[in-house]
């Protein structure tokens, strides 16, 4: 009985962040409309976006592989069992265990590996710059990632997310720098894997700058609703990593009762929106920089995770 | 009842016995069937006689002494656990090599060049492993190492390759100088060349310390540590694709074992700054190692390039695994320890499936230079699949093997802040993000691999011509592509079977993990840690899956197929799309200019002239240049000197022997 009560709550997990994530950006959207003082799309357009996709028919370019094609399915599944691997309003739930935060990570470069790959089938430049760009993006941001999961791990003592978000929930953790450090490598790393203002623009097409729409160009119909909505879930994953690990209130830990996860679930929900409204009034605030720029600021990243894991390294109080 | 070393010494004395054959019926049509064939069989046998002993009396150590070689030595041969792990990659890499070159084989153009050398090579790497003297292993060194010479140099009409094979000769032999100077000291005054005196009699520090670096330069040059590494990214790819997946695969791996032999076994307790030299060394070699392969358009180069990174994270595991070692933390070392043998072996799954995907491509098109392939997906639907099941496991990738042996290497350095050293607590976290911007790099690595040879169209007339490969060769592919994903999803049973080995080296092991619920992988505990690669792949499949009838079932099943979009202009040149060079671009502007001293010059054309603007790319390998041209500059200058002795006088000759002889008796009357 336990066992199922613990599937189906898994199950409502997996559900709510795939129905969640549409959602997310629809807001982020007409927050950020609001701010240019716009009356910006609806919040549920998103969701219209998505279905008017999957009822358009695909072209595919003459020479797409079957790469082309198994792509988005893959992209989407990968980072949705990334996404519901996350704790959003309950830690400890039933497969948890699956996969600990280099786990998260990883299929997040898995997704990446085959957008980068399914960008390059088609064989015009735009694919190639795209993917090109993506992997060059990557390479600075994973490791900055993997530092932070490090220094997460060290004050923690775990790189289980359910672990360590009922430590960061505790009284022991108290204010250290290496956390503050982590924090805003965490938030640069996350704004440029999610190919957000000032690394990318996700709001163009055919700009000489642009990277993740670049490597989608090719992509139409259901095969694009599968990409969007992976990326959608991946902006999901990134705000829930963010809220589960550095403000942890609220969240339900393993074996509570309705009542807990019900607050979990409200509490989930405020975090989200206070986060989308910091993402939309700082995507305002600064302007897209340069392709070549985005090495110095994912490198700033870099070493601010690497100071904060050296600093654990060598005290674990600080 | 017959000792299984001696059951398994038969098996090089076969190979030898093949290759013998072998230089008899080179010529003849059907020897390339035979010589692979007999291989294979021979390699499968010795498999199932190391398996039945690792099923049947894991711990056990069986060993003999045969009266071979120089009168009063003998030749001891020893299985132990670490022997028979190796032999497993060893013997395992062998049989599938041999089943690809049944068909690949096939396509040589001279294999009376190849069929003898082959299975005398394999016989080498066997020898080495299971030799329990120095005399044994130091022969069975340096056959190994010929063997692989003669190979390199079976394409000698080539001016590159000749090249390749002088400097592998040249480094071999200087590899093999430094091992013996090591045993020599291990040895001692008493001259004790068996791996068991040597056991047993325990260097003082400072001979520890020279043999710990006579093994880095002896083991390290055979495996590619940087900046030993000059020569494998010539010889490698100048041999044969199916000899090139031994030699990547599996004799750098040899190299690793002799390493591990000696500073593990025979060395005794390490010092805790041999973890500090050999963590940076690998995680340099790691981080230089795929940068170099990102910046290669050469597919066999980029292959061998990959191959130095993957030694790169197997050194800095070991180093790892010796910090703690020295340390008394037996737990975390047994991590560090399985987390660098598990990535022997799964490096030897892929890298061996990458250079077959590769020798495939090389047989089919005729072309290595990724600048003329492109499209091949279409071509070759099989090849390209596997080739992109070995892409993805190499790059780290969940749910693939070369992910969970990575998983455990970072596990492992997060085990590091209890050590007591202010030095290894500084260099681990550099190590560690050494290792993931490697393994972050590799991906992207991989994918210009395998976008610029398979994906988009093609950029040459013989990729049009092309088909896909023949029934052997794609078989052995298959194979590694099954063990990468098996390795990847179970590695539970990998790590309880690496349990022997790491049991008498370390005096501890990890603990069991098969009996974990869901075949988890758990090294330390549920709560801190675990990774259930099964249910990744499960999990994904299902949602993969659940996507795709969700879309079949209330989505639009409308395709059209159309011209690709560029803005208006259709790009009907090949050339147009992105290249090796291009894809590399960003990542060489970031990394290039301090790792390479990378530079982008831009010829443009006058005004108003016609001619076509030129972009320059001037890269230098800075190991080379730093290393090797100062050294070869000594070694040239001194020759140029002592050539002044070639033109003497009869006299000048006599007197020069005579003051010689003088010297001599000089030095003897003085010697204390």
């Amino acid at each position: 009985m336990a066992l199922i009560l613990q599937l189906a709550v898994q199950g409502a997990q997996m559900l709510l962040v795939l129905l969640l994530a549409p959602l997310l950006i629809g807001f982020v959207r007409k927050v950020k409309a609001r701010l240019l003082r716009r009356q910006g799309p609806s919040l549920i357009q998103p969701y219209r976006d998505l279905i008017r996709l999957m009822r358009k028919e695909v072209v595919l370019a003459d020479n797409a592989s079957w790469l082309f094609r198994v792509t988005p399915y893959l992209i989407f599944a990968a980072t949705w069992v990334a996404a519901a691997l996350v704790p959003t309003f309950a830690a400890g739930l039933q497969f948890s265990w699956t996969a600990d935060l280099i786990v998260i990570v990883a299929l997040l470069g898995s997704a990446r590996f085959f957008q980068a790959l399914a960008g390059m089938d088609v064989g015009t430049s735009f694919g190639g710059i795209g993917a090109s760009r993506e992997v060059m993006i990557a390479s600075l941001a994973e490791p900055a990632m993997l530092l932070i999961v490090f220094s997460l791990a060290l004050v923690a003592g775990a790189t289980q997310l359910s672990t360590v978000a009922a430590f960061m929930g505790s009284p022991e953790v108290g204010l250290r720098v290496s956390l503050g450090m982590s924090l805003i490598a965490l938030v640069m790393v996350a704004i440029a894997e999610n190919a957000r203002i000032p690394v990318d623009n996700p709001a163009t097409h055919l700009e000489l700058t642009m990277v993740h729409e670049a490597m989608i160009l090719e992509y139409s119909g259901r095969h694009l609703a599968m990409i969007e909505l992976a990326t959608f879930l991946k902006l999901l994953l990134y705000v829930s990593l963010i809220s589960c690990v550095f403000l942890p209130w609220g969240l339900a830990h393993a074996g509570a009762g309705p009542k807990a996860l019900a607050l979990g679930a409200v509490a989930y929900l405020v975090k989200l929106a206070v986060l989308a409204i910091l993402l939309a009034v700082f995507e305002t605030a600064v302007a897209k920089m340069r392709v070549f720029r985005v090495p110095d600021f994912l490198g700033a990243a870099l070493m601010l995770a690497l100071l904060g894991a050296l600093l654990l390294f060598v005290s674990r109080s600080l | 009842m017959i000792s299984t070393v001696a059951l398994l010494l038969w098996g090089p004395a076969a190979l030898l016995g093949t290759a013998i054959l072998a230089g008899v019926v080179s010529r003849r049509a059907s020897a390339t069937r035979l010589v692979y064939g007999a291989a294979l069989v021979i390699s499968v046998a010795l498999l199932v006689t190391v398996a039945g002993h690792l099923a049947g009396r894991p711990g056990e150590v069986s060993a003999i002494t045969l009266p071979l070689g120089l009168p009063w030595t003998g030749a001891r041969f020893r299985l132990d656990g670490l022997s028979a792990f190796f032999l497993v990659v060893v013997n395992l890499g062998g049989a599938i090599t041999s089943l690809y070159g049944l068909g690949y084989g096939r396509h040589e153009s001279q294999p009376h060049r190849v069929l003898p050398f082959y299975p005398a090579f394999l016989a080498g790497m066997n020898l080495v492993v299971l030799a329990n003297d120095a005399f044994a292993f130091l022969l069975s060194w340096e056959f190994m190492s010929l063997a692989s010479w003669a190979l390199v140099m079976s394409h000698h009409r080539d001016e590159a390759n000749r090249r390749a094979a002088y400097i592998y000769l040249v480094m071999a032999s200087f590899g093999t100088l430094a091992l013996l100077l090591a045993f020599g000291l291990l040895a001692g005054p008493a001259g004790t060349y068996a791996f068991d005196a040597m056991r047993a009699a325990q260097p003082g520090p400072l001979a520890a310390g020279v043999v710990l670096a006579l093994m880095l330069l002896g083991a390290g040059s055979k495996a590619g540590l940087v900046p030993l590494h000059a020569w494998l990214p010539l010889a490698h790819p100048a041999a044969p694709s199916h000899v090139s997946a031994l030699m990547s695969g599996i004799m750098t791996k040899v190299a690793i074992y002799g390493f591990i032999r000696v500073v593990f076994d025979l060395l005794g307790a390490p010092a805790w700054w041999s973890g500090v030299v050999v963590l940076l060394l690998g995680g340099t070699t790691a981080v230089l190692g795929i940068l170099y392969a990102l910046m290669e358009k050469d597919l066999k180069r980029l292959l061998a390039y990959s191959t130095i990174e993957n030694i790169g994270v197997i050194f800095a595991s070991l180093g790892l695994a010796l910090a703690f070692k020295a340390n008394a933390m037996p737990s975390a070392a047994a991590l560090a320890f399985t987390a660098a043998l598990f990535h022997v072996l799964n490096h030897s799954f892929f890298k061996s499936l990458l250079f077959f995907g590769a020798g495939a491509v090389l047989t089919a098109t005729g072309e290595r230079d990724m600048e003329k392939l492109g499209g091949l997906i279409h071509r070759m639907p099989v090849t390209s699949f596997v080739f992109l099941v070995g892409c993805v496991s190499i790059s780290a990738l969940p749910p693939f093997n070369g992910f969970a042996s990575e998983w455990l290497a970072f596990q492992a350095i997060l085990q590091s802040p209890q050590l007591p050293q202010w030095g290894l607590k500084v260099i681990v976290p550099a190590v560690g993000g050494m290792l993931a911007l490697s393994a972050a790099l590799a991906a992207a690595c991989f994918v210009k691999a395998f976008g610029i040879t398979f994906l988009g169209r093609p950029r040459s007339a013989a990729v049009e011509r092309t088909h896909e490969v023949d029934r052997w060769s794609l078989a052995a592919m298959a194979v590694l592509a099954i063990f990468c994903l098996l390795a990847g999803i179970l590695p539970g049973f990998v790590i309880d079977g690496l349990s022997p080995v790491t049991l008498p080296l370390i005096g501890d092991r990890m603990p069991v993990q098969t009996a974990q619920p869901w075949l988890s992988i758990v090294p330390i505990a549920e709560s801190r840690s675990s990774y259930n690669g099964l249910l990744v792949f499960v999990f994904i499949t299902i949602s993969a899956s659940l996507a795709a009838f969700f879309i079949h079932r209330f989505a639009s099943h409308a395709l059209r197929r159309g011209i690709a979009w560029g803005c208006g202009f259709a790009e009907t040149a090949p050339a147009a799309q992105y290249t090796a060079v291009s894809f590399a671009q960003p990542i060489r502007r970031v990394f290039g200019s301090f790792a390479f001293r990378a530079r982008e010059t831009v010829e443009m054309p006058a005004p108003g002239s016609l001619e076509p603007a030129r972009i320059k790319i001037d890269i230098h390998d800075v190991a080379w240049e730093t290393f090797y041209q100062p050294i070869t500059g000594a070694i040239d200058f001194a020759t140029e000197r002592l050539n002044y002795l070639q033109f003497l006088t009869i006299r000048r000759y006599l007197t020069l022997v005579f003051l010689y002889l003088v010297i001599l008796l000089l030095v003897l009357a003085l010697w204390p």
